[in-house]
């Protein structure tokens, strides 16, 4: 589950045509502004560092000019980095050439833009099929797959309508399934939702959480609002002036403010409302697996003085939870019998506001599942209250 | 001391006459190709055109002129055909479109490229520009001379002089709309692993289609404009009527002949611009 999907090392881009004297001037230790006031050469990232986990919800967050979007666009190389690294599944995507390039984006990495970017000239249909388009993918192949994406955005019924006659909301499911068709296992999403309203915003967001569930992807998110950073993200990266400031879980930036600017950025937000339970949930420190070994987990859970502990299927999927005192009398060789299936579970996505009651009531750890049912962790009362303190 | 030196001199015209001289007598199998091809062009345009019966035209422009606008300006459109037919110039008028159809055609083939080079290229565009430029502000009669030079008289210098003197705005449009396709809509293409070739014609040329449309009216018009004065160096059509009017002093048919352009280049003009305003409601 940790594996390291994208690794950014090092990462510098300057634009335009005096990139090394660009390079040297911050390797003087030169702020970006004074060398944009004293040669004009613009610097979109310096020397940014940081790993983006398979699976993750990843977002960078930042004022205009911070250098997010420069940064995103390098992740598909719209925007080659001049200095450092940046490796996709531990390849480093910098020295690719033309051909490695092409592949790349079309199998790997789609991205979806803050003004949509759609075809005008093209119906939904079309515009979704684009991705196989220009891989070749024959007509019914791609009109089958296209249907199923705009089906699941929500779009059904509106394949033959033209971009111009959809609402923004409905341009950006468009521009999310047009993604999503080439099944990408890296989505980059570049501000796709500030062009929005704000009610249209929030159900966008809420939808792209439960694709998540079904996609499994690894999603790069850029946003300049902090709210929503903290919502949708996993993780957070903060950008100020193409530096990175801090990175952490949402809760990490209320514990610990890296410093005033974080303080600023983070003053006006109301916490248990924008932390999401996967942002304070811990992993479980251990699973039981359907058709385990009684004996073996009874000694596991001994060793680590834990009293019951939650079970899971081959798929991932919760199905229940074993105490220590049944296992040790039960007289099976698995623990199949001893699993108690009578358990509560909570979304990863929910706030903590509308998670307390549950809470509140259950005397064990509560398991954190996704819209599958998949175990993603665990979390126990004190370290929501820590957490909201 | 007012006056500029006579000793001060550099003229230009003979080194350009030498040169014309020289490509006559060494480039006579280049020229003599562009002319066959020109005429087979000629001929296969002719006997397409002529094959329709007159009145087909007026129904089928009818219909357009419906579906581009409305049933008034179907009316009017065709109206003003039956008109140019009811002045006894309908031969004319074919041949006229013929040249202009044939020009028009030469200039997208050379001007839809060459306005592409210019967006991929700074440094056609930096060529490429003042020559358009100039060429928009060379008086349209020296367009003339070249053409006889090279073509002799008739109807093949009368297309190449139409052709050069109208094909600057269709270069220039075709320019701008490929360099001013949305930047995110660029992006989103190279995002998906489109091939040049596909980023081409998938989504540049199709994008700046209605920008493409309105340099083909513009040259059009243009044509239209110069197959009159074309017909100096032997274009028949209607153009011809006007010269043969003014030579005779006959005030009546002069008037009438350029009254049949004018409807002529109403008529085109309002289908080129009504298919590019259906194209711009898409963007």
């Amino acid at each position: 589950m940790t594996d390291k999907k994208i690794e950014v090392k090092g990462l510098t881009l300057v634009f335009g045509k005096n990139r090394e004297r660009g390079i040297k001037l911050l390797e003087q230790g030169k702020t970006i502004q004074e060398i944009r006031e004293e040669t004009g050469i613009a610097i979109g990232v310096n020397n940014v560092s940081f790993d983006v986990e398979e699976g993750e919800m990843f977002v960078i967050v930042g004022l205009s000019g911070s250098g997010k979007s420069s940064l995103i666009r390098c992740m598909n190389l719209l925007n080659i980095p001049t200095r450092g690294e940046l490796l996709i599944d531990g390849e480093n995507i910098v020295n690719y050439d033309k051909e490695q390039l092409k592949e790349l984006r079309r199998n790997k990495v789609a991205m979806v833009f803050q003004h949509f970017g759609l075809l005008s000239h093209r119906t939904v249909l079309k515009n979704v099929e684009y991705g196989l388009e220009v891989q070749g993918v024959d007509e019914t192949q791609r009109k089958k797959k296209s249907l199923e994406t705009i089906e699941l955005v929500g779009l059904a019924g509106w394949e033959d309508y033209f971009p111009r006659q959809l609402s923004g909301g409905m341009k950006q499911r468009v521009g999310l399934a047009r993604a999503l068709t080439n099944e990408p296992e890296i989505l980059l999403m570049d501000e796709p939702f500030s062009a929005l309203d704000p009610l249209i915003r929030r159900d966008m967001q809420k939808e792209l959480l439960s694709i998540e569930d079904y996609m499994d992807k690894t999603i790069v998110f850029i946003t300049h609002d902090m709210n929503e950073a903290f919502r949708l993200g996993d993780r957070v990266a903060l950008l100020k002036d193409g530096e990175l400031v801090q990175l952490g879980k949402p809760k990490e930036f209320f514990e610990n403010p890296a410093n005033d600017y974080v303080k600023s950025f983070i003053e006006d937000v109301d916490k248990s409302r924008i932390l999401r339970v996967k942002s304070i949930m811990e992993k479980p420190t251990i699973v039981g697996t359907k058709g385990q070994n009684r004996l073996e987990l009874v000694e596991q859970l001994v060793e680590l003085q834990i009293e019951h502990c939650y079970v899971i299927n081959e798929e991932q999927v919760l199905i229940g939870y074993v105490e220590l005192e049944k296992l040790k009398n039960s007289q099976q060789e698995t623990i199949d019998k001893s699993i108690d299936r009578n358990y509560e579970a909570i979304n990863r996505n929910a706030y903590l506001s509308d998670i307390w009651t549950k809470l509140s009531e259950s005397d064990i750890e509560v398991a954190i599942t996704d819209k599958r049912n998949r175990l993603k962790g665990v979390i126990n009362y004190e370290a929501v209250v820590e957490a909201l303190s | 001391m007012f006056e500029f030196p006579d000793f001060l001199r550099f003229e230009i015209s003979e080194p350009i006459d030498k040169v014309v001289q020289w490509m006559l007598l060494n480039w006579d199998a280049a020229f003599e190709a562009i002319r066959r091809i020109i005429l087979v062009m000629f001929n296969g345009v002719e006997s397409f055109l002529s094959i329709i019966p007159w009145w087909l035209y007026i129904i089928g422009l009818f219909i357009i002129g419906w579906k581009l606008y409305n049933v008034k300006a179907g009316i009017i459109l065709s109206m003003m055909l039956t008109a140019i037919g009811l002045f006894g110039l309908w031969d004319l008028m074919i041949y006229t479109l013929v040249i202009v159809i044939i020009s028009v055609i030469v200039s997208i083939l050379i001007g839809l490229p060459t306005g592409i080079l210019m967006a991929k290229s700074e440094l056609a565009k930096k060529i490429i520009m003042p020559i358009l430029d100039g060429m928009q502000t060379m008086p349209s009669f020296v367009y003339l001379l070249p053409a006889i030079m090279f073509f002799s008289f008739g109807r093949v210098p009368a297309i190449i002089a139409t052709t050069t003197y109208a094909i600057a705005p269709l270069i220039k449009l075709t320019y701008l709309g490929i360099s001013t396709v949305n930047k995110e809509v660029i992006e989103a293409g190279k995002s998906f692993g489109s091939t040049s070739m596909q980023m081409l014609f998938k989504i540049e040329i199709p994008q700046s289609l209605s920008s493409i449309m309105t340099g083909v009216n513009q040259t059009t018009m243009m044509a239209m404009a110069m197959v009159v004065i074309s017909s100096m160096i032997g274009a028949e059509g209607i153009g011809e009527q006007v010269l043969i009017s003014i030579r005779r002093l006959e005030v009546g048919k002069g008037f009438q002949a350029g009254l049949a352009i004018v409807f002529l280049a109403i008529i085109l003009d309002r289908i080129l611009q009504g298919s590019a305003k259906k194209l711009k409601e898409r963007a």
